[in-house]
């Protein structure tokens, strides 16, 4: 019998999978439009204190760690809302396999991104004349910020296995729960769930062990429950594409 | 819902899978490509679980619905996937094209432009890209003018005669009837016949006409015949020639047709067999 393809030849296709669309395309070129403007504007307009390595670091992956997540979603929720899961599961009917190479994917895209980014700060950096002051730490929190919000967008994708609901409530989540932080009692819950506060952290040095735990409860809630509930639908369930 | 549904499919032959819509062809195909589980019994492709194939596109060519392709792909980018999903070279992307009929300018349209015989098509070819034994076709001549289905026959025969074994469902008996060597019809998630079309047809009785249809049935009915009438003035009748010709010959009614049912004899059985109880 004829041997399968190698995992990483697998995950290739993962990621070929999230450019060969008009949707992946359009994202991808309007992250790197907006990256390069947004990084072009301060380097015109900014003050001599915004250009900071590190800053421009935080600047250049801005609009990929907002929207770069939507690819992750896509990449498992348009299976079923295109309905393609029926052609990946008979070709590859270990599901598990399938999902590690869109989860690994994801991860390398959100490497990829990140490279980028780098380059765009160092030029940016250099073209301007600024200081060079990173911070191992720093930069190790941002790389995290941006893999977890790519895994975020996979797990949300699996989990709703629809490409519109996962989106609007990736969006839309967060900000019931900033609402919902009005209410005292709930407040002091959001300290520990609402990623718009527990990921702040992250692009600022310093970060504290209780920041650390209320970043890892939030990713538990956001990333590894709904990844979790996925994976199980998914590998357990009938493959329905309707 | 599906029970007790058994049979084989031997290397060499097309089986035609029959039944009503919504009869359990489907789920049945499903199951045996394991994106469903039963929940009893078990079913192999090449001797053993689908699950079980390493690489199962090299080895199974599945088609289950042509509509299910992401709108936003060329044709040939979705063959492309697949391609590099199973291992096997881009090159063959443009050889299973050209051999379902989708030219450079249609591989390059997004699939949402395409009508549903250009994806029965473009279904046709993923199925085919692996260079399978065996091919599992859900409806594959849905959505194809009659041109197409004729293709069709031609490339699911010469794909069995090649020694390939070819399992294809509908819900038409003439599109099955034509190409398949047995036929395995389903009625509410049972199967109600198992043959090939001889067998079936055997005790299926006459197809006859007559001048006068009314005066066939009286002489029919007076020596104790059951006709069942079809389209166009014919009866089925569930006995050999010679008794009908007798019957005719008592009446005194000139007949214009008498031979095996064949084909309305057959579409009679289908109907018969998997009528819905009111």
């Amino acid at each position: 019998m004829n041997p399968a393809i190698s995992f990483p030849k697998l995950t290739l296709v993962e990621l070929r999978k999230m450019v060969d669309t008009r949707a992946g395309f359009w994202l991808q070129l309007i992250v790197a439009i907006l990256t390069l403007a947004i990084v072009i504007l301060v380097c015109i307009f900014g003050e001599t204190s915004d250009f900071v390595f590190r800053d421009m670091f935080a600047l250049a992956i801005l609009p990929a760690s907002i929207l770069l997540p939507v690819i992750g979603i896509l990449l498992v929720s348009s299976e079923w809302s295109q309905r393609t899961a029926l052609i990946t599961f008979t070709l590859v009917p270990k599901r598990m396999r399938v999902m590690s190479a869109k989860v690994a994917a994801g991860i390398v895209l959100g490497v990829a991104v990140l490279v980028i980014a780098l380059v765009v700060a160092v030029v940016a950096v250099a073209a301007v004349g600024g200081a060079w002051t990173m911070g191992a730490a720093v930069f190790g929190q941002i790389c995290l910020l941006v893999v977890t919000g790519m895994l975020q967008g996979v797990a949300f994708g699996a989990a709703f296995m629809n490409s519109a609901t996962a989106i609007v409530l990736y969006f839309v989540l967060p900000f019931v729960f900033t609402a919902l932080a009005a209410i005292p009692a709930v407040e002091d819950i959001g300290k520990w769930v609402n990623l718009i506060e527990t990921t702040g952290p992250l692009t600022e040095p310093g970060m504290t062990g209780t920041e650390w735990a209320q970043l890892g409860v939030s990713l538990l809630v956001w990333l590894a429950l709904p990844l979790a509930v996925g994976l199980y639908r998914i590998v357990k369930g009938e493959i329905r594409a309707a | 819902m599906v029970s007790d549904v058994s049979f084989r499919c031997e290397p060499g032959t097309v089986t035609g899978f029959l039944g009503p819509n919504g009869a359990g062809k489907t789920t049945t195909m499903r199951m045996l490509v394991g994106l469903s589980t039963p929940d009893a019994g078990t079913s192999a492709v090449l001797d053993r679980d689908y699950h079980a194939i390493p690489n199962p596109g090299r080895h199974v060519g599945v088609l289950l619905d042509a509509s299910a392709q992401h709108p936003g792909r060329s044709g040939r980018e979705a063959l492309v996937i697949s391609a590099r999903m199973m291992g096997v070279p881009d090159a063959r992307v443009d050889e299973v094209l050209t051999l379902v009929g989708l030219d450079k300018s249609a591989a390059k349209k997004r699939v949402r432009q395409y009508s549903l015989g250009m994806r029965q098509r473009l279904g046709l070819a993923n199925a085919l890209l692996g260079d399978p034994q065996v091919l599992i076709l859900d409806e594959p001549a849905n959505g194809l003018d009659p041109e197409g289905i004729r293709w069709m026959r031609g490339l699911l025969r010469d794909f069995a005669d090649r020694g390939g074994t070819v399992f294809l469902s509908s819900h038409l008996l003439s599109e099955v009837d034509a190409v398949a060597d047995r036929m395995l019809i389903i009625g509410q998630g049972k199967i109600v016949a198992d043959g090939t079309r001889d067998e079936l047809l055997a005790g299926t009785g006459v197809l006859v006409k007559a001048t006068d249809p009314r005066e066939l049935e009286n002489a029919l009915h007076s020596a104790g015949l059951t006709a069942q009438r079809i389209d166009d003035g014919a009866y089925v009748v569930d006995a050999d020639a010679e008794a009908v010709g007798r019957a005719a010959l008592n009446g005194g009614v000139v007949l214009t047709h008498l031979a095996p049912s064949e084909g309305a004899g057959l579409e009679q059985l289908f109907f018969q067999l998997t009528e819905t109880p009111a």
